[in-house]
């Protein structure tokens, strides 16, 4: 489907490069506590070295359970979050230090990814109007100078995403999850960005509204030639929605393939869990191997590969060494010792 | 414990209405709801947000927030009417008779007590027991419920659990008094697909062996179809369809049923475009004359403006729409979206 690339020039070059992204947060007990009891620092590794990449056109997607790290990319990607290492590519740019970076370079860049939040009730200001949130990235980034085009481009917006222009007058408590939703999407293209990374797009809808944001979502995506990150933990979603996959698990990318082998042939054992501890509507029969265990504490993540305690093909070797990616045959990456051994 | 006759079900619920007076008119959250729960057997209980789902579990167990209460209707338990508005019937019915699991563990659990204390203080309320039976008791139950070592664990207090571990507690509390029958809303709506596997199984495999009904309520057709004997869909506080699983899922019968499921992604479906309902659920102020889901229904004629259609036999189960009506049917239209094929 996207194997087209949308946007033209470099079409072989992809538009954006992670390589080994890592995020840890302090989470030390106060100065105080620690001089007197004695305790250490202490650092949450949300993202822990983290690639991947991702192609003009394309959705690429990261699912895992929560603390896995996943939103914690998505912030990473659009620069909310400073990296504490690695590298971040966009369009053949560095933007490593996006985060830090101020005025004309950082706006230059900025305009061009956009994010679409999870709770469409916290991500719009409510004391605005709808012009207002909308028209904010045009003025900001110099898009559109007169008030009056502004006015008439959010009400373009509203139009593109299934609202209607006379909205623009409202706030946002006049209308539902489904609707904000379409306003932050709405917001989210009014720079024509050409990344747009969405966090959880519609884990606050139900289910027959999800099913219009996702609908729209890959419409504009045709329209626009958009690239998305989408990030979810909902594995029916993600497979409606991606090309390529990767799965997450305590900050580390465990399995990465494209969408077909993900989910016809998972390699890792999490990916196969994942895939079987989902509620089927084709029931009962299935739930081959016992869901066990839950995501340990990621301040003290397991040693060697991190999901030794949980996996049932777990050897000496998984406790103490941690698995490098290795490439399947089917052009997946997988990072297992049991798959490198033949062993799964 | 009074035990239901040989083919009588165990919670019989008639007509029950839900209002919310406020400032601006009377809100029917629950509006002439029906159903009824065999022993041992799991109604799940289906609907978006706002559909009357929890209300209704609500209503059951007496925890309505005021100044919600119950309009109309009747509800049996085991052939006995209770008044759910009725705080000493109430006292004696809940924990005893019928428990409660809600979405979020670390809400039902009290943060300041060890995990035996609530155990053991739930056990002594309900059965007659001393303390140290009823501690033997908490230590088998915490064992049923999947947590390792329980007898170490009892000193333990909330926030030293895991999320899928404390919600085994709180179904280790819904049991203790050995209720007929437990409400679960949402049970694992707070968890994670893994952690939603395990306490789904353990909830399934608990109250067959103790013969425990449920009312399952979630959002989630999927732990529905994995979960429940048979499912009601609700909508706008109405009951849209009631039948057995099987047949609801594969082959629904009321068009808001049938719009649902297909706009649920799928694992084993590729599909380009979801088929997606137009529109959104009516607020409770603003419900339709006639059929609460006309404005949105692909099948609507004149009839469902008007008339609001009650539940009628319709495949293995009953829907409430027009369109099952034998006396007259209306035209039959093929239904929007790109596929209806399952």
């Amino acid at each position: 489907m996207a194997a087209e690339p949308a946007r033209g020039r470099d079409s072989a070059r992809p538009l954006v490069v992670a390589e080994g992204l890592q995020r840890h947060f302090d989470v030390s007990r106060p100065l105080l506590n620690r001089l007197l009891e004695g305790h250490r620092r202490q650092w949450l590794r949300a993202v822990d070295g983290v690639d991947f990449t991702i192609h003009r056109g394309e959705t690429f997607a990261l699912v895992g359970e929560s603390g896995c790290g996943k939103s914690t990319v998505a912030r990473l990607a659009v620069g909310l979050y400073p990296l504490t290492a690695g590298r971040l590519e966009f369009d053949g740019q560095d933007v490593s230090g996006l985060a830090g970076m101020r005025g004309r370079r950082s706006a230059a860049i900025r305009r061009r990814l956009q994010m679409i939040f999870q709770d469409p009730y916290a991500s719009l200001n409510p004391l605005w109007r709808v012009q207002a949130i909308i028209a904010e990235p045009l003025q900001f980034f110099g898009i559109t100078p007169s008030e009056r085009a502004r006015r008439e481009r959010a009400g373009e917006l509203l139009e593109q995403v299934g609202l209607s222009a006379a909205d623009v007058a409202k706030y946002p408590h006049e209308f539902s999850g489904g609707q904000r939703q379409r306003i932050s999407i709405a917001r989210a293209l009014a720079a024509n960005p050409e990344f747009l990374v969405c966090d959880e797009p519609t884990s606050a809808l139900d289910v027959s509204v999800q099913a219009q944001i996702l609908n729209l979502m890959r419409r504009l995506q045709r329209e626009h030639g958009l690239t998305y990150l989408f990030i979810s933990h909902d594995m029916a979603v993600v497979k409606h929605m991606a090309d390529r996959v990767g799965v997450m698990y305590l900050g580390r990318i465990v399995e990465v393939a494209p969408r077909q082998t993900l989910f016809n042939r998972p390699r890792h054992p999490y990916t196969r869990m994942l895939l079987d501890a989902v509620p089927s509507l084709d029931k009962r029969e299935r739930r081959e191997t016992a869901v066990r265990g839950e995501v340990p504490n990621p301040v003290h993540p397991p040693a060697g590969c991190r999901f030794h305690p949980r996996c049932p093909l777990a050897s000496e070797r998984c406790r103490r060494e941690e698995p490098a990616q290795i490439r399947t045959r089917q052009g997946g990456l997988v990072a297992c010792h049991a798959v490198e051994e033949g062993r799964d | 414990m009074i035990r239901t006759r040989q083919g009588e079900p165990l919670l019989s619920v008639r007509n029950l209405r839900v209002e919310f007076p406020t400032r601006h008119g009377t809100l029917v959250a629950v509006d002439d709801l029906s159903i009824d729960i065999h022993p041992g057997e799991v109604l799940g209980m289906v609907g978006e947000s706002g559909a009357g789902k929890s209300m209704t579990g609500n209503a059951v167990i007496g925890l309505l927030e005021p100044p919600g209460h119950v309009a109309a209707g009747t509800i049996h338990l085991a052939g006995q009417p209770i008044d759910p508005g009725d705080e000493n019937v109430m006292r004696r019915v809940r924990g005893n008779r019928i428990g409660m699991i809600f979405q979020d563990p670390l809400t039902s659990l009290n943060p300041l007590y060890s995990i035996g204390y609530q155990l053991i203080e739930t056990i002594r309320t309900h059965l007659p027991m001393n303390e140290r039976e009823a501690r033997e008791r908490a230590i088998a139950l915490l064992d049923d419920v999947g947590i390792p070592a329980p007898a170490e664990r009892l000193e333990a207090y909330p926030h030293q659990f895991s999320g899928g571990m404390r919600q085994r507690v709180v179904i280790a509390l819904a049991l203790a008094g050995e209720p007929e029958l437990i409400i679960a809303d949402e049970p694992t709506t707070a968890l994670d697909v893994s952690v939603q596997a395990q306490i789904l199984g353990l909830l399934k495999h608990l109250c067959r062996d103790k013969g425990t009904a449920i009312l399952l309520i979630t959002h989630d057709m999927g732990v529905i179809s994995e979960t429940a004997d048979r499912v009601a869909v609700l909508y706008a506080g109405r009951l849209a369809e009631v039948g057995p699983v099987d047949a609801i899922v594969r082959d629904p019968s009321h068009p808001y049923t049938q719009g649902l499921m297909d706009s649920i992604p799928r694992l084993d479906t590729e599909r380009e475009f979801l088929v997606q309902i137009e529109g959104s659920m009516p607020r409770l102020s603003a419900i339709p004359p006639g059929c609460a889901f006309h404005p949105r229904c692909p099948h609507a004629w004149q009839r469902c403006r008007r008339e609001r259609p009650d539940p009628l036999p319709a495949g293995d189960g009953r829907a409430a729409c027009w369109l099952h009506d034998r006396a007259s049917a209306p035209p039959r239209r093929t239904p929007r979206g790109d596929s209806h094929g399952r």
